[in-house]
């Protein structure tokens, strides 16, 4: 079943004449982890953001289960929110200094009416629990806590809302080594129980390799190449693809 | 923070070189809030109380800073000047800070022609000769207290305005925000719950130094007799009433300005101070 389709998205920054997203298409199906690698600057994260309407594209439509997220009413908006989540790259900037990580995660269920008072705070331990933190961590800021720790803290905000989708943002690239595969770990063992759809973005070709089912190469606003993992990886078409896996042996 | 002995001993040094002056300014002011706030139990006197038979005498026991030419006491009447200069400095700022804090975060989150029009407000603002454009309203309106603290508010939060704009700006691209629009949050939530408390530490600064250029002001509206009307005391009029006896009377022009000087450098020693330990960390 087709969760999300994106259809001629396009997205322009002011004061630049070439687009960052240029048109693009695609669609995901639910439970599936696609992949979305490219360089550095190739629009991956712009892409994002306008796909789940943190920034607005200048043209295209974004259709989940059927309506279009750049038409509906803001009232709408808000609660397809719910269902569609991110996790951002730098667990350094993604949470706010200032709050307590307690109630970094209670805000979702405020803003979303989701629990009585009473409540929150249960769930709220639930879902850190649920991210492998717990309790003791309610009255911490963000600067008491290591990278790897900040980073549940980014999943645990965005499975708040209980979503369907994620777009994971580079999730693991700003991490230390020792940390990336307890992350992954933990993404793709929420992604089965839950039965979550990821758009996993990286310029990691391994990673993106171990744990996508269909991979997407984007280049300077444009998708390059697609299809199945196993295809791509064996016998890659364009140049940019195989450039790109060759760079990457070359590292590993 | 781990640091080899040599290092901490340097660097605790300079720390305490800087806090020295810092907490001069702290204690400073909270030497006159305390007296502002107790006026009533510190002041000897009815600071309104007219003695004919002892005028304009000098300190003496039963006259700490001595008597003004109708023979009130001096130290009753800095008492509760402190009580007024002080008030209106901290409402005064208090205003500008709210306005600039607003129209500040409006022109920095949404941008484009929002940020234009108040931006341009902002520059016309500066145009004005700011004690200039003070004296001429206050001149239409009439001298109250009020009117003083609305007028020195409505003409002094650009700098807020200014500060608070170009931290949000910087601030409403980073991902904490981008993950608010993601769960769902209001304009008003992010602003107000997350991009304001994250852009206050500069608008501290600005704003302890307003209240000591705002005391300021008062002050010399008040000298130049359009500020706060006599008989309420307040530092800058006694000041005035000094002028005119400063040759036979000089603790009724010295210690007036010396409160005033001290409460103000006690304000920016705090601001400055306040303005080092922020840059540090």
């Amino acid at each position: 079943m087709e969760l999300l389709k994106v259809v001629n998205l396009k997205k322009v920054f002011p004061k630049t004449k070439e687009p960052a997203v240029n048109g693009v298409d695609f669609s995901i199906l639910k439970g599936e982890v696609l992949g979305l690698v490219g360089e550095s600057g190739c629009g991956k994260s712009t892409l994002a953001k306008c796909m789940l309407r943190l920034i607005n594209a200048q043209e295209g439509n974004i259709l989940y289960k059927d309506r279009d997220l750049l038409k509906i009413l803001p009232k709408d908006m808000h609660r397809m929110r719910k269902d569609l989540q991110i996790i951002f790259q730098d667990p350094y900037t993604s949470l706010d200094p200032r709050m307590r990580i307690g109630d970094i995660l209670e805000e979702v269920f405020i803003i979303h009416h989701s629990f009585l008072r009473g409540r929150r705070k249960v769930k709220v331990i639930e879902i850190l629990e649920m991210v492998g933190l717990g309790e003791t961590y309610l009255k911490r800021l963000p600067s008491e806590l290591s990278g790897g720790e900040r980073q549940r803290v980014g999943i645990a905000r965005s499975l708040a809302t209980d979503p369907e989708f994620i777009i994971c943002d580079e999730p693991i690239s700003s991490l230390d080594i020792s940390v990336q595969a307890q992350i992954l770990n933990l993404l793709m063992d929420l992604q089965k129980r839950k039965n979550l759809t990821y758009l996993f973005i990286s310029h990691d070709l391994g990673v993106i390799a171990s744990i996508c089912d269909r991979v997407i190469v984007m280049q300077a606003g444009n998708f390059v190449e697609r299809g199945l993992c196993e295809d791509i990886f064996r016998k890659p078409k364009h140049d940019y693809t195989k450039n790109l896996l060759k760079s990457s042996s070359l590292l590993s | 923070m781990k640091r080899n002995r040599n290092n901490m001993r340097y660097s605790l040094k300079i720390w305490n070189g800087v806090n020295k002056l810092m907490l001069f300014g702290a204690l400073v002011v909270i030497f006159f809030a305390m007296v502002a706030l107790f006026a009533p139990l510190i002041a000897p006197y009815d600071p309104g109380r007219i003695d004919i038979e002892n005028i304009l005498t000098g300190p003496s026991p039963s006259h700490l800073l001595g008597t003004d030419s109708l023979g009130r006491d001096l130290f009753s009447r800095m008492v509760y000047g402190a009580r007024i200069s002080l008030m209106v400095g901290l409402i005064a700022v208090g205003i500008a800070a709210v306005i600039g804090i607003f129209l500040g975060a409006m022109a920095g989150y949404y941008g484009k022609w929002v940020d234009v029009l108040i931006m341009r407000f902002v520059d016309i603002m500066l145009c004005f000769p700011t004690f200039f454009l003070i004296l001429a309203v206050i001149a239409l309106l009439e001298p109250s207290i009020v009117n003083i603290m609305i007028i020195i508010g409505v003409t002094s939060w650009m700098g807020v305005a200014r500060l608070i704009r170009a931290e949000i700006l910087s601030l409403k691209e980073r991902d904490f925000i981008y993950a608010e629009k993601a769960i769902g949050a209001s304009d008003f939530r992010i602003i107000v719950r997350h991009l304001i408390p994250n852009a206050m530490a500069p608008v501290l600064v600005n704003i302890t130094l307003g209240i000591a250029a705002a005391i300021l002001v008062e002050s010399s509206l008040s000298f130049l007799g359009i500020g706060v009307q006599p008989p309420t005391p307040s530092w800058g009029n006694i000041l005035t009433e000094g002028k005119s006896v400063m040759g036979a009377a000089w603790w009724m022009v010295v210690f007036p300005g010396v409160a005033i000087f001290i409460t103000v450098l006690g304000y920016n020693l705090l601001g400055e101070g306040i303005r080092e330990k922020l840059t540090r960390s």
